[in-house]
């Protein structure tokens, strides 16, 4: 029991979406709702949620992509230590398209071959085992969710005493940035629908500053179509009684404390500090470094690489804009024009999850 | 990105399980979870689970969602 079918039974969907209308009449004025995860953007964008709502109730999508967010200069320095003698670059395959400042990795594996996409960091650890005589780099990126698993790949490396494994540490942090986003003048969010794999690590404390300073309601969400309408509606009568507190609707897989050992593990391996997001810049204590005992493993340190920081002139592209939930992809002069999934200009249509990949998909104007 | 999925448990070796789901089958590490056994749903992303299906709470959902009216 998957609880698939269960969930998908399109009389339960009827109703709640009944109920949302009703509660969208009882409202004051128009809300925005944040979906924070990329991988919910895809869900509402494939099963029409944002089509389904009535007029006053606007789903934006936020930051939640962390191969969007991830910074030009990660991309060259990537770039530059692959150039690098006997290296083997290993990536999740969603960033090869990312254009850095001048080039993607996508373009380097083109002229030099050493750039492979893998689905774990055990599988870039195993090729490090398998290739002593190369330096296999793996690039770390990804929110907590993902946090853990490389910290944990580390601890095995250094038991394993393996001296050719290094990641180049790209990691960022869900709340920080939806603090950053609330702390903005001109950001419009009424509510947020929480990242549901992010949660199943970090619990459900966190969120609960944001509830408390900004006077904003919180659902944890999971990813089949009816979470999410359902967490729409928890939000909308939450917002109704003015109730500000974090709900969480994806009980089944989160629970309140997260997951204690992969929390643990992200503290043993990892020190926080400040990290830039592209298109928004840099937010205060939102990324992760390994810690100088694991440095060993770090390939800033293993290489040093000067990357000159080249200007962000990218051609009127508004990603920045799209990832603070202020403008949609309908708004940038580019969309469906010179920018597509075949050729991103912006980190926004690189991935797949992306909001401008997830709208030039699913949505029409 | 955070993408994760429940895959079913056939076999548990140490640290290790053997997941699957449809025709799609692999092994996982399961360091982050406590007792898993055969049968169970773990969820799965980038070759690690990082939490199981618990099946009490995900029928609980379902009575809340069939009391709204």
């Amino acid at each position: 029991m998957r609880f698939i079918e269960e969930y998908r039974k399109p009389e339960i969907q009827k109703r709640i979406y009944k109920e949302i209308q009703r509660k969208s009449s009882l409202l004051k004025k128009n809300v925005n709702l944040m979906e924070v995860c990329g991988t919910h953007t895809m869900v509402i964008g494939r099963y029409g949620i944002r089509k389904l709502m009535p007029e006053n109730i606007n789903l934006i999508s936020g930051p939640g992509c962390p191969v969007c967010v991830s910074p030009e200069n990660f991309i060259d320095t990537a770039i530059e230590i692959s150039k690098k003698k006997d290296v083997m670059i290993t990536t999740f395959g969603d960033m090869m398209k990312v254009p850095g400042s001048f080039s993607s990795l996508e373009k380097e594996k083109a002229i030099r071959g050493n750039i492979f996409v893998v689905y774990s960091p055990l599988d870039a650890l195993k090729i490090a085992e398998e290739n002593l005589e190369k330096n296999i780099i793996f690039l770390s990126i990804g929110f907590e969710t993902t946090a853990p698993l490389i910290a944990q790949t580390i601890k095995i490396a250094k038991e394993k005493k393996i001296k050719n494994f290094f990641i180049l540490c790209g990691n960022k942090l869900i709340p920080p940035a939806m603090i950053n986003l609330l702390e903005e003048k001109d950001t419009n969010i009424d509510g947020f629908i929480c990242p549901g794999h992010v949660s199943v690590i970090i619990g459900t404390s966190p969120y609960i500053e944001i509830t408390e300073r900004f006077n904003i309601p919180c659902v944890i969400s999971g990813f089949e179509p009816f979470d999410i309408i359902l967490s729409i509606y928890i939000l909308l009568s939450n917002l109704i009684e003015e109730k500000y507190e974090v709900i969480n609707e994806y009980k089944r897989t989160v629970k309140e404390e997260g997951n204690l050992k992969a929390k643990k593990i992200i503290e043993e391996v990892f020190d926080i500090v400040d990290s830039e997001w592209r298109g928004i810049g840099i937010i205060k204590n939102s990324g992760l470094k390994l810690k100088k005992e694991f440095e060993n493993f770090d390939a800033e340190k293993r290489y040093e690489v000067n990357i000159k920081k080249y200007s962000k002139n990218k051609r009127n592209c508004i990603c920045g804009e799209i990832l603070k939930g202020k403008k949609t992809p309908f708004d940038c002069s580019l969309f469906e024009k010179i920018c597509n999934p075949e050729n991103p200009i912006g980190p926004c249509m690189v991935s797949s999850e992306g909001t401008c990949s997830a709208y030039y998909k699913y949505e029409k104007k | 990105m955070c993408l994760a999925i429940p895959m079913k448990v056939e076999k548990v070796e140490k640290d290790f399980a053997y997941v699957s789901i449809g025709n799609v089958k692999r092994k996982v590490n399961i360091s982050f979870v406590e007792n898993v056994k055969k049968g169970d749903y773990l969820i799965v992303h980038a070759g690690f689970a990082i939490e199981k299906l618990d099946k009490k709470k995900a029928i609980e959902t379902l009575k809340i969602l069939k009391e709204i009216k």
